[in-house]
């Protein structure tokens, strides 16, 4: 039996979480191939087969992956599915969308968000905002896994030559969905899962504009710009700014929390980091808690001061 | 058009959660119990429907135990119409919550399946996707928009990239995200007319749903806790800090 991974990709490049789901998918020490369902994108398959530890990729090709629609990408996944007593994804909202589709399909209970696998039927995942860590067995034959990415490393994006093989694109029996439209948010910004740096900004940064702050110093750093609930709840910046246990999870080598005052929700998506900075002006505020440098003060004179010593 | 709601009970958001003495499960004994907040803004977004003339009928339905009562008569009092607890003492994985609700579906044939994108508990993020793939209809997750549309609707998801729009025709699921509304509160007259509103038992045995513990817990543990850091006086010392300390920049 080999391990299935359902590819990530923008139509243009593979995404950086399923490097680590790739190198996740090594630990179950199985022959591992890539899904890629794709317009035709040849730069999708090029870096797909040069991943490290590929054995094969499954080219789907089709004009409908233009657009990621779960019910096509579950119908792909059956297609293959008696090769396999793995299948994997990140827990990205792609990931989360496709798998559970495809898992229920199955009949196999999916376990998500895995952060840690101990053996190929036992694995480690966060639950209740991450204040509980569960070790969870499964008893099935085959599994279903959405992986953490910022839990494991990333698989070495070059020393693969996988081969690809061009697989028929099965029918969707009587899709009744359709796409419409995206509303991408375009940033020249690093992207926030995958940056060694994020800079974050709460409720205390009071509205959009004043987000220039942080964007200036994110720009001195090289940093990505993520937000609070409550920022992104206020329209200080769009949904997919947010950290946390409902958005994205960041495990950066530097992450700073501005005007943020670490509720739980916030801590589950970003207290992985491995250096934290809070600056806040209320000194009990509980950030300074998973802090490793805490300045108490105003972001209003702090931001514009740290931008200008870097 | 009639909507069906499945609602969950999990610990209040504001609790933070532990594991008990000998690590087999978390330790829910003395905590407060609530409505999932994601299946709050799915309740919320029917009774818009309703109030915008585009519904007619909300029937919620949660599987648990007797205590699930609670929060079926809030969703009540929010003002559902009608309530189904699918009763078990037993903890049911997000498959076999599937399986039970296609059957829920199978008897209440609704329009329209509004449910939370996730439950803050075992945050799986699952059921929705699976009930959609057991029954075939479309599926649209962590929707920050829904717009009812005759036989269609087009929801506008959060996605990682941004937004994304689809459309499905109905019979469809939608999953909640976090803007899709802002949920009311219950008004006492209401809660007190809740009480007088339908809730129907039915045991889980009775719509013949095999319950598999598929995946067991072996052990639940607090994270690594995180050593509190040191507070800096001036942006001169955090800066000194992160590139000679902790190397960072
Ligand atoms: C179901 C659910 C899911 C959730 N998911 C998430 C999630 O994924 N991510 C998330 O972040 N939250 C999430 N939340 C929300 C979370 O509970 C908090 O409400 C939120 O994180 C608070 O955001 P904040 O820290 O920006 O705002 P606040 O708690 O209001 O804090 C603002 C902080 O800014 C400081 N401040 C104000 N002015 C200044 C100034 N001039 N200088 C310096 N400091 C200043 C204040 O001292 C305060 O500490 C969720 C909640 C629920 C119920
Ligand atoms: C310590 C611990 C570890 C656990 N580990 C696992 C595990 O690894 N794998 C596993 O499968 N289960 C596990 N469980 C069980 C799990 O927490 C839930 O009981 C169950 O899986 C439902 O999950 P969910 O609500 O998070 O699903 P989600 O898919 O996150 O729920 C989304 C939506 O589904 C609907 N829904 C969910 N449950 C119900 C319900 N009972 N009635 C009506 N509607 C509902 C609601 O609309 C909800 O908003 C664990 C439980 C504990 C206490």
């Amino acid at each position: 039996m080999r391990t299935l991974v359902i590819a990530e990709h923008n139509g243009n490049s593979l995404s950086a979480a399923t490097l680590s789901v790739v190198e996740a998918a090594k630990k179950l020490g199985r022959d591992i191939d890539l899904l890629v369902a794709s317009n035709s994108c040849e730069s999708v398959l090029e870096a797909a087969k040069s991943v490290e530890g590929v054995s094969k990729v499954l080219n789907f090709s089709h004009e409908k992956f233009k657009n990621e629609v779960a019910e096509d990408v579950a119908a792909c996944v059956m297609s293959v599915s008696n090769d396999y007593d793995f299948f994997l994804a990140s827990s990205s909202t792609s990931g989360k969308n496709n798998l559970p589709r495809a898992a229920a399909m199955l009949d196999i209970q999916q376990i998500s968000e895995v952060t840690d696998i101990i053996d190929e039927k036992t694995f480690k995942k966060p639950i209740y905002a991450g204040s509980c860590i569960a070790t969870v067995q499964s008893t099935q034959a085959k599994n279903a896994i959405t992986i953490r990415t910022t839990s494991f490393d990333k698989a070495n994006e070059n020393g693969g030559s996988a081969a690809v093989e061009d697989m028929s694109v099965p029918e969707t029996e009587s899709r009744k969905s359709g796409f419409v439209k995206n509303e991408l948010t375009v940033s020249d910004r690093p992207e926030l899962t995958s940056a060694d740096i994020v800079i974050s900004g709460g409720r205390g940064m009071q509205n959009g504009e004043n987000f220039a702050l942080l964007e200036a110093v994110a720009g001195k750093l090289n940093a990505a710009v993520g937000a609070s609930r409550a920022a992104v709840d206020s329209g200080f910046v769009p949904n997919d700014y947010q950290v946390g246990q409902t958005g994205k999870s960041v495990a950066p080598n530097l992450y700073i929390a501005v005007g943020i005052s670490g509720a739980i929700q916030h801590l589950a998506g970003m207290k992985d980091s491995k250096t934290i900075v809070a600056i806040n002006k209320d000194e009990e505020a509980p950030i300074f808690k998973v802090a490793d440098y805490g300045l108490v003060g105003d972001l209003f004179e702090a931001l514009p001061e740290l931008e200008s010593k870097l | 058009m009639k909507i069906l709601i499945p609602i969950k009970r999990v610990n209040d958001y504001n609790v933070k959660v532990r594991p008990n003495q000998g690590n087999t499960d978390v330790d829910l004994s003395n905590v407060k119990m609530a409505m999932n907040p994601f299946c709050e803004i799915a309740v919320e977004e029917a009774i818009r429907l309703k109030e915008a003339g585009k519904a007619d009928e909300i029937v919620v339905v949660t599987i648990g135990d007797d205590k699930h009562q609670e929060q079926l008569r809030t969703a009540l009092a929010l003002g559902a119409d009608r309530a189904i607890l699918v009763k078990t003492d037993n903890s049911v994985q997000p498959l076999d919550v599937a399986k039970v609700l296609v059957k829920v579906y199978e008897s209440e044939s609704p329009d329209l399946v509004i449910m939370g994108k996730v439950g803050i508990d075992g945050d799986h993020n699952q059921t929705g996707q699976m009930f959609a793939a057991l029954t075939g209809l479309p599926q649209a997750t962590f929707a920050s928009e829904i717009n009812v549309d005759g036989s269609k609707v087009e929801v506008t998801r959060e996605i990682d990239g941004g937004l994304e729009t689809l459309s499905a025709e109905m019979p469809a699921v939608v999953t909640t995200d976090l803007r899709l509304n802002e949920p009311r509160y219950a008004s006492l007259p209401n809660i007190m007319k809740a009480k007088r509103k339908p809730l129907e038992e039915m045991d889980i045995e009775s719509l013949g749903v095999v319950v598999e513990q598929k995946v067991t817990t072996l052990k639940v543990e607090s994270p690594p806790e995180r050593q509190e850091g040191v507070k800096v006086e001036t942006v001169d010392q955090l800066v000194d800090k992160l590139k000679n300390e902790a190397k960072v920049i």
